[in-house]
């Protein structure tokens, strides 16, 4: 880590502002966070939520359907890359065969052939790859634009524009257009998640975060996590272990 | 990670929650994973069966969940985990309201998701569990047309008492349900006490039921 400049910034401000009256140890950043998370909820009312709902409504189905398994079908190249990290073989191997299938059957992604075949997806990114190697997730953090994150995951950020099909397109007018076309797209298929948080949380900042930070470490263990919650704490995963 | 996320997880809670709609007819305990398995079949089909149930009619919804669904939680431990050391202060009023308006909130959240079940099927993975433990977790997955989804149960023994088995918390895609709600029902309550919670529970839930 030498001399990233938004690291830097990053242990600045964990310095700065770490204590609160009710601080949650996963959430030393909550006031910085929160305000984060309001500039993007503003920026999402006024811009993005209401293209993707318009990209909904003047688009027929099998359109949104082959947009979302192209940039899908990109994120299973990358995936392949994180679950070979990882060494699972298995994993690995569908997610590349995947990628092929789709690329050269499935017209360059648009179609997800794969998935009719019973070929399971895998998607893992580089912060699952450093979390499955014991890297600790740290804060949370909530990122301009990008939302929730942590700051491991935001460590690994740079890694996963490597590997970013799309980030890597060097004719730039294209490739801005492209990243704008799955920001639509990323956002549409959250329209109904996004409507549902309005009517779940008490406290929509609290709820993202308390569901993100455990949806990433099931990621990361695959869906398994061992238990490390005091409350919910009992003999049942320290007997599950044995067989 | 996938497209019309919500739609499913939602569709998939539904099934969840609602796996319990059965009534406990059998006399002897059954094993925790034959009791999620016999469940979601029967839930399964009592939704296909119904088609006000999949047009969401909430006062439909929540008198089943109340007749089928609860005999098999131990919705009071639920919320109790929710709300953490406070429940001990909550008097029995306190509790009760507290465990009416959390249900509400939950229910009316997954009825717009009922729709969605005719094209589910589910497995019950293999429960990794020995036959003196008095908790246990059984392990689903939903297949519908996307990515299959992870929806598994907390359980805990009750010899005697309904199936032999309740439910007391529910986990989606590796999110569990109380532990989601936990922070925030703390929040409400350090700033506003346990009041406070009942209170914005109970304006969430008309506000939700304006939204129908």
């Amino acid at each position: 880590m030498r001399q990233n400049p938004f690291v830097l910034l990053i242990l600045f401000v964990l310095s700065s502002c770490a204590s609160g009256p009710n601080v949650n140890a996963r959430d030393p950043l909550e006031p910085l966070n929160r305000g984060v998370f309001k500039f993007n909820d503003a920026v999402d009312t006024a811009v993005l939520k209401p293209v993707a709902t318009l990209y909904r409504d003047v688009t027929p189905v099998p359109v949104r359907q082959g947009v979302g398994n192209f940039f899908g079908n990109l994120k299973d190249a990358w995936s392949f890359v994180n679950n070979a990290l990882q060494l699972k073989g298995q994993a690995a191997v569908e997610s590349l065969v995947r990628f092929g299938v789709n690329t050269f059957i499935g017209l360059g992604g648009v179609l997800d052939v794969a998935t009719e075949m019973g070929i399971e997806k895998h998607t893992k990114d580089f912060g699952h790859t450093l979390g499955y190697w014991g890297v600790a997730p740290g804060p949370y953090l909530v990122l301009p634009l990008l939302g929730p994150s942590t700051l491991r995951d935001t460590v690994a950020l740079p890694v996963d524009l490597q590997g970013d099909i799309v980030a890597n397109i060097t004719h730039v007018p294209t490739r801005n257009t492209v990243t704008a076309v799955r920001a639509v797209d990323t956002r549409e298929s959250l329209l109904d998640a996004t409507t549902m948080l309005e009517e779940m949380a008490l406290d929509k900042y609290t709820f993202t975060r308390d569901a993100f930070l455990q949806l990433r470490r099931s990621a990361i263990f695959d869906g398994d996590p061992p238990d490390e919650d005091e409350a919910e704490k009992s003999s049942v995963q320290d007997k599950e272990v044995k067989p | 990670m996938n497209r019309r996320l919500l739609a499913r997880l939602l569709a998939v809670l539904v099934v969840g929650t609602s796996s319990l709609l059965a009534p406990p007819v059998h006399a002897a305990d059954e094993t925790a994973d034959a009791l999620i398995n016999r469940l979601s079949t029967e839930v399964l089909n009592s939704i296909k069966a119904d088609q006000s149930i999949q047009a969401g009619e909430v006062s439909r919804i929540i008198a089943l969940v109340d007749a089928k669904l609860m005999p098999n939680m131990n919705f009071k431990r639920m919320t109790a985990s929710a709300v953490g050391p406070a429940w001990r202060q909550a008097s029995p009023e306190q509790q009760k309201r507290l465990q009416d308006e959390f249900k509400i909130l939950l229910v009316r959240t997954y009825a717009g998701a009922l729709a969605q079940v005719n094209d589910l099927t589910f497995i019950v993975k293999p429960l990794r569990a020995s036959p003196e433990d008095r908790e246990v977790v059984v392990r689903t997955v939903i297949k519908g047309r996307g990515d299959p989804i992870q929806l598994d149960y907390r359980l805990e023994k009750t010899p005697g008492e309904g199936a032999g088995w309740k439910i007391y918390n529910l986990n989606v895609m590796g999110v569990w349900l109380v532990e989601t709600y936990r922070s925030q029902f703390v929040q409400e309550i350090n700033g506003k006490g346990l009041d406070g919670l009942i209170a914005t529970l109970t304006d969430r839930n008309k506000v939700n039921a304006k939204k129908g």
